[in-house]
């Protein structure tokens, strides 16, 4: 723990810390563009230069100086400031003076250190450089003149998302920043890239022009794309959601969010249901919604108990879930069901459903085993820290299931049936790991042999002593694991939920699987014209999660809450509501007039979800007994990474996406 | 990174599906040697100086670097194609576009400045070489270059592989026409000079001289 | 103190203008390679303190003790990171050819020096990034190092030593900035040659992340004759800091340009008189002298022409010894144009990683490329020469400096000359404007 001062502040700082960590202690603000705390170290802007004793007689870039016992460090210093000043004229002698046409205006790190560290007018009066625009996708666009040479991106690219297609190139004056022969960046993580650019070379293309961020009323939310549980900020400007950014925590997503995080939600202004419907004479036509009330009643009425079944979708906060539950229940039914892909689960308690070496644990791990997972696809946050425990700290993957280029090495074993006798090297490498991690994903849980699966992997992780906290599924749903916490499942399963006997199916939000049934009364609640509504003879218009307060689950069973940014348009009300007054209408009334009493309601029966955080949960896992393998091969659960939900289908930059960097359509340029 | 100015997509794509002469496969097993097996992309330079020269060979010019022929050594080293087109725009001796049979190369730095360069660029443009461009008829490709360390024999030129030193408009002048004739002019120093010694009487090793 | 004039029987580079044989045969008949083994059994200790006493600085333009930058290798190299010498053949800074000369016409000598000196530091190998325009040298060096292999000096129990020793030789490809020790070592790893972050120093992480030593060809070539013929006698030319012979490359106008060795110190009039043939047009001709290599600061001719060409001794004139590249200047050059020219060649060859280098030379060149012909105003002087003070000290490597010191030389001592040509300029503005 080395002791030094900064500016006379003594400071003590753990072993291995800068001298620029050193100055944050001590409160001083040191300026920079290259230096970000989750890349590797450039030290090329040279904005952070600071006076150091003893040492050299120039200044030293502090992000890459070790702070070490007794230094002397000055960030005020004449030196310091001329060294500042020189910096930001260089940076800004060839930067366009194009502030109010450039998007990063009002965010942009070389305007704000230009105000406050430069010098106000410039002694430059050669012509400034010009530099083409780069096509990166349908997600960067680039002003690549207003580069600053910072290479964040080039060090994200090839550091975080593992996909090396991002350099610089020629030299000097004349380096260029680029993607490989100015392709599309196909990484799922592209758009970090909008935020790490200290300036406005690479902005978000679909956010081109749309809005100043002093216009936006910005609200703190969980992402639903997959059961990571993004911390996200929405952006929102009047009624609609101009762009979502990542927040940053640690335990989960770090600072990223993968694009589909970003932009899938600017479909929430899509293909949405802003009325109720009602089906009459085989077609379904605008209603009240007590006209829409009267059509549920008739349509369920003569039934009782299990005739009425209820499936919850994959984006449903936990709030509409226990509603729903509740309305059931109150229907005298207990045939309903959240796995809407029939996935099989080990008994036992929370601990055999959860992710539960956790987000940030798994960089910890030494020896992993994927089984039917693609955490590229299925969880690209999950990925970026087994890329971590790879590349940084030598973890060994093996992989159960379809070759994948997950952006480390893997060593691939084979299909379901190797996991019955595993090839020696993996069961050794398990054996003797000291954090061993089992990955399970919905490709193997959702098949036909899936109790085989488990139970060849309840042997593995007797053989080589894995517990609980070694075994993970991963989820890919974000109610999925708050759905199961508040046991809205059903013994026999989806199967039997949508089988024999059902006279009238109450469908929330659940658009991935077919739900249209013979002779079945379908009521759909939700928010997108999308699967689920088909051939529904009741629409419900519903908020989506920017537009109602909700606690979510992620896979590791962290609590989170996401707020509300905007309001849903036209006439739908946010999903508790809807079922509240449904249930009046239906003669069996919810004990909740408002989203608190929902809450207190829910916190009495599971003091856990009242609480953001991990629970702890049992570690208790019964992997069954087994069954006879599948020959067929283990496939990937998700086809399509950008069209996986209603909202990301009704993206056109999600569209766009998957056409251009998943099916090789050429590019769609804007005329301009 | 020499020659900026791209090459057509027919030029790169004319190299798909490029590979090694017998004779350069063995030559990269020597350079893969030289280095730790784990560290082989220590040999993409060298890796692209021969396939260059093997361009060049096919084409009967100093050759250049096609995008097939950057991924094609990308794959051989493991690296990313990116990281293999950095290397080639970052140094001066990578072609990026197809260049003339013989690549002169005229060392305008101070030194040579000093000693009569712009005689010797003028004797290039006299005889219809351009700066940057390739003639017509593909002979010749001129460059203006950065010291290129003969500064003790300046005035000098690189013409492919060979140095020719203590050059003035005439002798430059002479090199063109033979080269343009096919022949080989007397490569080093121009004048009555050995090598780096100072002309005339020598002022130190006389007893060492053969 | 004045220095005598070195004699041929105390110069180490007989062959440097290639008289003679440069492969082994030659090398043999002039005594490369005697007893080489004899030198590895007095051990690493010895040699290391052998070459500290005799006061050996690197021959590449920093001057570091060579004996002590060796010592800094670890003693007890591991397994898994072997130390490497590198040897730095990437010689690119305007005005020096010296390197040059040692390895086409004395390449042994060097092969000799790398075996020694990675000895003595335990290496491994020794990597020789040797710059990819010496097309024909790097041709002699791969054909000398072979006859090394074939003659057992080197490789497998080299000279009989019991050590094993390899020594690779790797083409650059045209990149002055790989002269820069870390940059180099990122091209060696197959990168873009762009300078590290110091610390680590490549002592402690170089090539490969392994311990590593990088010298300039002259300061390992003189190695073996050093211990051969003592350390006192190394020690005895030149002023004391200041030791040793030193090949001076002589370019720009002087009658005879030459590359030759002769002792350090040795006053830059004789050097001139004796070697280069006189000034061109006489000594009243001179205007300025670069005399360590375009990133020392020039000097005007009064002060330079009974000065020490030494580390010393031009660090007293506000320039340096550099490489000793004396680029000398008569009174018909355009000494801007001179300059600008430098200016060029450091925007030309930044590597643009880092700001004040990658923005400052460019800037710097364009603002010197209008002093050249006036076309400025007066106030710009004073700010060229701050920016350059904006791009000094700021950069990762002294590639920024270098690009500094010209403009700054030239404006301390060239000053009027600057103003004259801004004033007549405008002068002919103005008169034209009265037409």
């Amino acid at each position: 723990m080395p002791k030094l001062t900064v500016d006379g502040i003594e400071v003590e700082v753990p072993a291995g810390a800068t001298v620029l960590q050193a100055c944050e202690l001590a409160g001083k603000e040191v300026p920079r563009f290259c230096y970000h705390e989750r890349l590797s170290i450039a030290g090329n802007c040279r904005m952070c230069l600071v006076e150091v004793k003893p040492g050299p007689p120039k200044p030293q870039a502090s992000c890459a100086l070790p702070a070490a016992e007794g230094q002397e460090v000055r960030t005020d210093s004449p030196l310091v400031k001329k060294a500042r000043e020189g910096v930001m004229e260089f940076l800004l002698i060839n930067h366009p003076l194009d502030c109010p046409i450039c998007d990063q205006g009002g965010e942009c790190d070389l305007q704000d250190q230009s105000v406050a560290y430069g010098r106000g007018r410039t002694r430059y009066t050669e012509n400034k450089r010009a530099v083409t625009e780069k096509y990166m996708g349908p997600i960067i666009k680039t002003a690549m003149t207003r580069c600053i040479h910072c290479t964040r991106c080039v060090r994200f690219a090839e550091e975080v998302a593992g996909t090396d297609e991002i350099g610089a190139l020629y030299r000097g004056e004349n380096m260029q920043i680029t993607s490989y022969l100015e392709a599309a960046v196909k990484s799922e993580l592209s758009g970090n890239v909008i935020d790490l650019c200290p300036v406005g070379a690479l902005t978000s293309k679909p956010y081109a022009f749309e809005a100043r961020p002093w216009e936006l009323t910005k609200t703190s939310g969980i992402c639903v794309m997959d059961a990571v549980g993004t911390n996200i900020r929405i952006d929102a400007r009047g009624p609609a959601v101009l762009r979502v950014l990542p927040r940053v925590n640690d335990d989960v997503n770090e600072e990223w969010a993968s694009d589909k995080t970003r932009y899938a939600p600017l479909g929430l202004s899509k293909r949405r249901l802003d009325k109720p419907y009602v089906r009459r004479a085989g077609k379904l036509e605008a209603a009240s919604w007590a006209e829409a009330f009267a059509a549920v009643k008739t349509g369920l009425s003569d039934l009782s108990g299990n005739q009425i079944g209820a499936v919850a979708g994959e984006l449903l906060d936990v709030e509409s879930m226990v509603a729903l539950k509740d309305l059931m229940k109150s229907l005298g039914s207990d045939r309903f069901e959240c796995r809407t892909d029939g996935m099989a689960l080990p008994g036992g308690g929370a601990g055999a459903y959860r992710f539960n070496t956790g987000i940030a644990g798994i960089e910890d791990a030494d020896v992993v085993l994927l089984v039917g997972a693609n955490p590229r696809w299925d969880a690209p946050l999950v990925n970026t820290r087994l890329r971590k425990a790879v590349v940084k700290k030598g973890a060994k993957v093996f992989n159960v299931g379809p070759e994948v280029d997950l952006t480390y090495p893997v060593t691939q074993l084979g299909d379901g049936a190797v996991l019955g006798k595993l090839p020696k090297a993996a069961a050794d490498a398990l054996k003797s790991a000291t954090r061993p991690a089992i990955i399970v994903g919905a490709a193997a849980l959702t098949r036909g042999d899936a109790p085989a699966i488990l139970a060849a992997l309840g042997k593995i992780a007797r053989a080589a002593k894995i517990g609980a906290e070694g075994f993970n599924v991963l989820h890919t749903a974000a109610s999925r694991v708050g759905g199961l916490d508040i046991g809205f499942t059903h013994d026999g399963g989806i199967a039997e939920v949508l089988g024999s006997g059902l006279k009238a199916l109450i469908v929330h939000g659940a658009d991935e699987i077919d739900t249209n049934l013979e002779g079945v009364f379908k009521v759909y609640i939700g928010h997108h014209g999308d699967l689920g509504a088909r051939g529904a003879d009741v629409i419900l218009p519903s908020a989506s999660f920017a537009e109602k307060d909700g606690t979510y689950v992620n896979m590791e069973g962290r609590v989170q809450r996401s707020y509300r940014a905007v309001f849903a348009p036209g006439d739908a009300r946010e999903d508790w509501a809807i079922l509240r007054a449904l249930s009046e209408v239906l003669g069996s009334k919810l004990p909740y007039d408002s989203f608190a009493a929902l809450r207190a309601r829910i916190a009495a029966e599971w003091p856990h979800l009242a609480e953001e955080g991990i629970a702890p949960a049992s570690g208790e896992i019964d992997f069954g007994t087994g069954g006879d393998f599948d020959a067929a091969p283990i496939g990937r659960f998700i086809h399509d990474f950008y069209l996986t939900n209603a909202v990301a289908r009704a993206s056109e930059v999600m569209q766009d996406c998957s056409a251009t960097l998943l099916h090789g359509a050429p590019a769609l340029e804007a005329a301009e | 990174m020499s020659h900026a100015a791209s090459a057509t997509p027919e030029q790169h794509h004319a190299f798909d599906g490029f590979d090694w002469t017998p004779e350069n496969a063995k030559r990269v097993k020597v350079i893969l040697a030289r280095y730790p097996e784990v560290r082989k992309q220590s040999a993409v330079m060298p890796l692209l100086d021969l396939a260059q020269r093997q361009v060049g060979a096919q084409t009967k010019t100093q050759g250049w670097l096609p995008i097939p022929v950057i991924e094609f050594i990308a794959g051989l080293l493991g690296m990313p194609y990116i990281r293999v087109l950095e290397v080639a725009t970052f140094y001066t001796m990578y072609n990026l576009a197809p260049v003339g049979r013989h690549h002169v190369q005229v060392c305008g730095t101070t030194p040579c400045m000093l000693r009569g360069s712009d005689d010797v660029m003028k004797a290039c443009k006299d005889k219809g070489l351009a700066k940057g461009h390739t003639t017509a008829d593909g002979l010749f490709t001129l460059t203006e270059v950065e010291c290129m360390g003969t500064c003790a024999n300046a005035p000098m030129v690189q013409i492919n592989d060979d140095n020719y030193e203590d050059l003035d408009y005439a002798s430059m002048t002479r090199i063109l026409e033979e080269l343009a004739a096919g022949k080989a002019p007397k490569t080093g120093p121009q004048i009555d000079r050995q090598n780096s010694a100072p002309v005339g009487e020598q002022t130190s090793l006389k007893e060492y001289m053969a | 103190m004045t220095i005598a004039l070195l004699e041929d029987k105390d110069r180490i580079f007989t062959n440097v203008y290639g008289w003679q044989d440069w492969g082994v045969k030659g090398a043999l008949k002039r005594g490369d390679w005697d007893g080489t083994k004899d030198i590895i059994a007095k051990g690493q200790d010895w040699i290391i303190e052998q070459v500290k006493a005799s006061g050996l600085r690197g021959r590449g333009g920093a001057g570091f003790p060579t004996g002590l930058k060796w010592s800094f290798m670890p003693k007890e190299p591991r397994e898994d990171r072997p130390s490497y010498l590198v040897i730095n053949a990437d010689e690119s800074e305007p005005g020096s050819c010296k390197d040059r000369e040692i390895i086409r016409h004395d390449p042994h000598k060097l092969i000799e020096g790398a075996l020694i000196a990675g000895f003595a530091m335990r290496a491994k190998a020794a990597y020789i990034y040797i710059r990819g325009e010496f097309i024909r040298e790097a041709e002699t060096l791969f054909a000398a190092v072979e006859q090394a292999y074939d003659k057992g000096f080197i490789g497998k129990n080299a000279c009989g030593s019991g050590y094993d020793f390899d020594v690779f030789v790797h083409r650059g490809a045209g990149a002055y900035i790989c002269g820069e020790e870390t940059a180099l070592l990122e091209s060696l790893e197959g990168k873009k040659g762009q300078p590290r972050l110091k610390p680590p120093f490549p002592a402690g992480a170089g090539l490969y992340g392994c311990p590593t030593t990088v010298n300039n060809v002259e300061s390992i070539a003189v190695v073996p004759t050093i211990l051969r013929r003592g350390a006192e006698w190394f020690a005895g030319f030149g002023r004391p800091n200041n030791v040793g012979t030193k090949l001076f490359q002589l370019s720009g106008h002087v009658n005879t340009p030459c590359v030759v060795e002769e002792s350090m110190g040795i006053s830059f009039r004789e050097l001139i008189e004796k070697h280069g043939g006189g000034i061109r047009g006489g000594w009243d001709n001179l205007l300025a002298v670069i005399p360590g290599g375009s990133s020392v600061p020039l000097v005007p001719a009064a002060q330079i022409m009974d000065a020490p060409m030494d580390f010393d001794g031009l660090r007293e004139l506000k320039s340096g010894l550099g490489t000793a590249a004396v680029i000398v200047m008569d009174k018909s050059t355009d000494i801007v144009r001179a300059i600008s020219r430098i200016s060029y060649f450091y925007k030309h060859e930044s590597c643009g990683q880092c700001t004040p280098c990658r923005e400052g030379t460019g800037w710097m060149w364009r603002v010197m490329e209008r002093l050249r012909t006036g076309d400025a105003d007066l106030s710009e002087i004073d700010t060229l020469l701050d920016v350059t003070t904006e791009v000094e000290g700021h950069t990762i490597c002294a590639l920024g400096d270098a690009a500094a010191w010209p403009i700054q030389g030239l404006i301390r001592h060239f000053r009027p000359e600057l103003e004259r040509r801004i004033n007549e300029r405008k002068g002919a503005a103005l008169a034209v404007a009265a037409e």
